[in-house]
């Protein structure tokens, strides 16, 4: 076929295909816990903090995935404390990493004089970045992040379902919340580049809203998501390729129009019966 | 040894009005205990306290013999919250969410072995629901959605269930179906149960063991004991 020959000429697409189609799935497995549990803007705050990385790796002249890894993780585990401790109430706790991150980020970038069109890269995605490097990195942390997430998936259900019931019934919560947020930070360290760091919290979102309202069961909605989010990463590269757009927004603009089209079609059937 | 015993139990929310104090309970094995009492009278604050979600600020509770948060680390107490519902958007089936109640008992790591499967399909079919196994549950009625959400805490096999205020939004029927169910638990299974309710309703025939609590335990025997004046326990002033 033309477009599909084509396109994969180029390695640089071979590569963004390689670390989206991780991305992609890894993004909705993730987040479909969030979303159960009403954390779906948590990926937002865990963005700004991974910007803040990446402008410590352009000061300390350190690979930017690497420290934002280190800052989206970190910061992903700070959160859930701040929440489980009900020190401050959870919707606040995001605030104040959201602009601690956000104000953190530009601080540094402005002192590494690195305020320039390369961080557009790490803010929107794009598919001329990715190294072979990255996508083994991508692959790495994403392949061991999706086997956790089948690994503990019963106790992550039953977390989500109702966390005082699971901790009085014996279930270790805690530990399931912090490993919850760690794989948070590692999908939005691992997605920035393809998806971008403003961006990823909607491929962690947006799958899962749409599958839940297609799928009539828990499994069947996680399965369906990595579906939908494979195929928002995908065909949101190639438009990215072909029309020359940031692949973030495209993704993201996919993932969107799939949720429109879906909850006009749950309507308009609920209309007719 | 009682399954719960509370010694000069109290509670106070920090900087807070003192909700409980000098709460003295001892509650056997097999016992069907109902607690009532006026709302904001401190009932659902005693069942926190019981099960380790609240900490005392003063006096001693142990399940089990044990400290609460033992008896959690052992999985051997169910508990069903007040309202006690999804709080997932995403569609659940029966078989789902009581798989997902086999957790305490299965482990975390381990893969569901047989006993853990035949434990599920049994604690299914003891509520009633053993047809409507891949039903989602937001498609079940509100008497049947309690069923579904006991049928969780059974799968776990506890020794104690807990339930807080289980009737809510329940028309009669279900309670009295539900009351025969929890009968039936502690006739079978020999599970302790303790009943939060500020309306006993269908289920008060099967408690044997009334506790009416505002701040502290105003009564605490039979039914059959409670005076004329306090028969609607949630109108104790």
């Amino acid at each position: 076929m033309f477009i599909s020959a084509s396109i994969l000429d180029a390695e640089f697409m071979r590569l963004a295909f390689a670390a989206g189609a991780i991305v992609g799935v890894l993004a909705p497995a993730v987040g479909f816990f969030l979303v159960q549990r009403q954390m779906s803007l948590i990926g937002d705050g865990i963005g700004h903090l991974a910007f803040a990385g990446v402008a410590l790796g352009y000061l300390i002249n350190v690979d930017p995935v690497v420290t934002a890894l280190i800052f989206s993780v970190a910061g992903a585990v700070g959160i859930e404390q701040l929440r489980a401790l009900r020190r401050t109430a959870g919707d606040q706790a995001l605030a104040l990493f959201f602009y601690t991150g956000i104000a953190l980020g530009v601080v540094m970038l402005s002192a590494a004089k690195a305020l320039n069109a390369n961080l557009f890269t790490f803010l929107f995605g794009s598919i001329l970045t990715v190294t072979k490097g990255d996508v083994l990195l991508v692959a790495t942390l994403g392949i061991a992040a999706l086997a956790t997430v089948f690994v503990l998936y019963r106790g992550l259900v039953a977390v989500s379902i109702d966390e005082e019931a699971a901790r009085v019934s014996g279930i270790p919560v805690t530990e399931l919340n912090v490993v919850l947020a760690g794989l948070a930070g590692v999908t939005i360290a691992v997605s920035m580049q393809i998806v971008g760091i403003l961006l990823i919290a909607a491929l962690m979102v947006l799958p899962v809203i749409t599958a839940s309202r297609i799928a009539s069961s828990l499994q069947g909605t996680l399965a369906l998501s990595m579906g939908l989010g494979l195929l928002a990463v995908i065909a949101g590269l190639v438009a990215s390729y072909y029309l020359d757009l940031a692949p973030g927004g495209a993704i993201v603009l996919l993932s969107a129009a799939m949720f429109v089209v879906t909850a006009l079609s749950e309507s308009l059937m609920l209309r007719r019966a | 040894m009682p399954v719960i015993k509370t010694g000069d139990l109290g509670f106070a929310y920090p900087r807070g009005p003192e909700v409980l104090h000098d709460i003295d309970l001892s509650i056997e094995a097999g016992e069907f205990v109902g607690i009532a009492g006026p709302n904001g009278g401190g009932k659902t604050t005693l069942v926190r306290l019981i099960v380790g979600l609240e900490r005392p600020t003063t006096g001693a509770v142990e399940v089990f013999g044990a400290s609460p948060a033992e008896a959690q680390r052992q999985a051997r107490i169910g508990y069903l919250p007040q309202r006690a519902d999804l709080g997932i958007d995403a569609p659940i089936t029966v078989g789902e969410l009581v798989t997902a109640g086999r957790t305490p008992r299965a482990g975390l790591l381990r893969p569901l072995g047989d006993a853990d499967r035949a434990a599920i399909e049994a604690a299914i079919d003891r509520v009633g629901l053993g047809e409507q196994t891949g039903r989602a549950i937001r498609s079940l009625s509100g008497g049947q959605r309690q069923r579904a959400f006991i049928a969780k805490a059974l799968a776990g096999e506890p020794e104690l269930l807990v339930l807080d205020e289980p009737t809510a939004g329940v028309d009669a029927e279900a309670q009295e179906s539900l009351a025969g169910l929890l009968d039936s638990l502690r006739r079978d299974l020999a599970v302790t149960v303790l009943y939060v309710s500020h309306e006993f309703g269908a289920i008060e025939p099967y408690v044997e063991r009334l506790v009416v609590v505002r701040e502290k335990v105003v009564f605490d025997g039979p039914p059959s004991r409670l005076p004329d004046t306090w028969h609607d326990p949630s109108h104790v002033h």
